[in-house]
């Protein structure tokens, strides 16, 4: 009988370890198991592009042409409630299972929810296709929009829905948004894009619930303000999709534990994209990456840990992009509280530079506002500059 | 014709973009001269921006990779090729002959 690797979750981290695994020479069975109706898509569009009505669904599918040389046997629409670690089976919600030699974790994250805004219309997250098409329809017929966190994605669809000619409002209850990726300097030179495209941003303030029956009136702010709203958008992170894994003996923690190359404890079972919290040997700790970069470059080194060929794959570093009013934002690299922060290029104030993150006098990281094409070879010195292996 | 800009302003290892509604981004690789659109299609980002290597440019927005000879896309997420238009040198000036495939399909 031949072999059977199991990839669940059918995302980009998903459809990237499918394609290294015939990249890499596996030419045994590919299940690939999703819960989601659509082929996998694109999430990033999801907040701007596709948000704006400027990209059809057929825009951000990620299939490629190519695609049916990788004989690929689909399951969407199926759940996986379980893992067998004995018999390596995957446990799917129809009562069926699927034996495999291996086993590729991409279940990505979901969308955190604001405690008590259950069943309460008008108030949206944003994570998959339904997500973007129902706050897309809502936002339509609104005026007022209030967005609960002042992250990447709570900036973009304020960007958005400006563009959408509504009026809106961001609530960060951090004293700087994005201070936690770009550090409290550079979060506030982003956060300034806001005001400078006339998104109100109210910082260092709690939400204490949400006002109205069954649609949604207003936020209320913990100093007691109420913010009218005819919709709202909770952008507060995301959480692993992990449960599942629960009594798998797979060891999880802020997801799914992993070491370097993707291994987890269990033999014959990798981690990849927004599920996996993968050892860092520069940071010395294990680090669940958000990026859609990762998802995409990490599953060649994990199928190759699958496949035990382990050749070792370059390491990639940590790359992200925002597009925000009409903003090219795009980071590399890891930085840490305590960096030194050194503009070498255009200025904060006209929306246009380049920034270096050194620590010890050597450059860890790169931060650019509209400025692509030098950012391009900072990265490219960056990935040069790392040792292997970190 | 569109005369792009000197040969010597166009070092090997540089590119520069010509600014129209679809625009052109011209690549000196170790003297020779490729012309393709300048926009990426996949989303949206200059390739003029982007890393040269060989014969092949990467996207600075999500690294698909294009071959300048073809337009064919070599690196995925990229599905649909770029066009390509024909560069001619005279007299130390490169010129963009637009909608002239290099490939002569035009
Ligand atoms: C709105 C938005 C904008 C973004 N913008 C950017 C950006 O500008 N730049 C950037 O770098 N990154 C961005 N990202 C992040 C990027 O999209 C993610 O990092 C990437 O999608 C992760 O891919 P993944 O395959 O690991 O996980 P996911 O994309 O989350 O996919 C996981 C899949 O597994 C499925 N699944 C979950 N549990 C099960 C189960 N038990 N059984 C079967 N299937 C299951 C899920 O339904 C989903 O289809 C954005 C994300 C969002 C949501
Ligand atoms: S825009 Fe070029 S690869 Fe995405």
């Amino acid at each position: 009988m031949s072999r059977t690797v199991a990839v669940v979750g059918a995302s980009l981290a998903g459809l990237s370890a499918a394609r290294a695994l015939r990249e890499q020479s596996y030419d045994g069975r590919i299940v690939l198991i999703g819960d989601e109706v659509h082929p996998p898509y694109d999430r990033p569009p999801l907040s701007k592009e596709f948000l704006a009505g400027s990209a059809s669904l057929d825009d951000i599918l990620l299939g490629a042409p190519d695609d049916a040389d990788l004989d690929l046997e689909w399951r969407l629409q199926t759940t996986a409630i379980g893992l067998d670690h004995l018999s390596r089976s995957v446990l799917l919600a129809d009562g069926s299972e699927v034996r495999a030699d291996g086993v590729v974790l991409a279940t990505g994250a979901r969308a955190r929810l604001l405690p008590g805004s259950e069943g309460l219309g008008g108030v949206h997250v944003l994570r998959c296709l339904d997500d973007a098409n129902a706050l897309r329809a809502d936002l339509a017929t609104a005026e007022r929009l209030v967005v609960i966190g002042g992250g990447f994605i709570g900036a973009e669809v304020a960007s958005t829905a400006r563009t959408l000619g509504l009026e809106v409002t961001v609530v960060e209850s951090q004293p700087v948004p994005l201070a936690g990726p770009l550090g409290a300097e550079m979060g506030t030179v982003c956060a300034e894009l806001h005001a400078a495209h006339g998104t109100r941003l109210l910082t260092g303030t709690g939400v204490a619930g949400l006002v109205g029956t069954d649609r949604v009136e207003a936020v209320e702010l913990t100093d007691g303000t109420r913010l009218p709203a005819d919709v709202v958008v909770v952008g507060i992170g995301a959480a692993p999709n992990i449960e599942w894994l629960a009594r798998s003996g797979v060891a999880l923690g802020n997801g799914v534990l992993t070491d370097a190359r993707g291994a987890t404890n269990i033999p014959g079972v990798v981690a990849v994209g927004d599920c996996a919290a993968t050892w860092s040997v520069a940071a010395e700790r294990h680090v669940r990456i958000e990026h859609w970069a990762n998802a995409l470059e990490q599953p060649a080194t994990a199928v190759a840990t699958l496949l035990g060929t382990g050749a070792p794959a370059p390491t990639p570093v940590p790359y992200f992009w925002s597009d925000q009013y009409g903003a090219r934002i795009q980071f590399a690299g890891s930085r840490r509280q305590g960096d030194d922060v050194r503009v070498l290029e255009g200025s904060c104030a006209d929306h246009s530079f380049l920034v270096v993150y050194e620590r010890d006098g050597q450059p860890v990281a790169v931060l650019a506002m509209n400025q692509p094409r030098l950012f391009t070879r900072w990265r490219r010195q960056l990935r040069t500059a790392v040792p292997a292996g970190s | 014709m569109i005369p792009v800009c000197p040969t010597t302003a166009l070092p090997p290892g540089e590119a520069t973009r010509i600014e129209a509604d679809e625009p052109i981004a011209v690549f000196n690789v170790d003297g020779d001269f490729y012309a393709i659109d300048d926009t990426c299609t996949h989303q949206d980002a200059s390739l003029a921006d982007g890393w040269l290597d060989g014969c092949a440019v990467e996207c600075p927005l999500h690294a698909s990779c294009f071959d300048l000879r073809t337009g064919k896309v070599s690196g995925p997420p990229a599905k649909t090729p770029v066009r390509t238009h024909r560069v001619l040198v005279q007299d130390g000036m490169v010129y963009v002959l637009r909608g002239h495939a290099e490939d002569g399909a035009a």
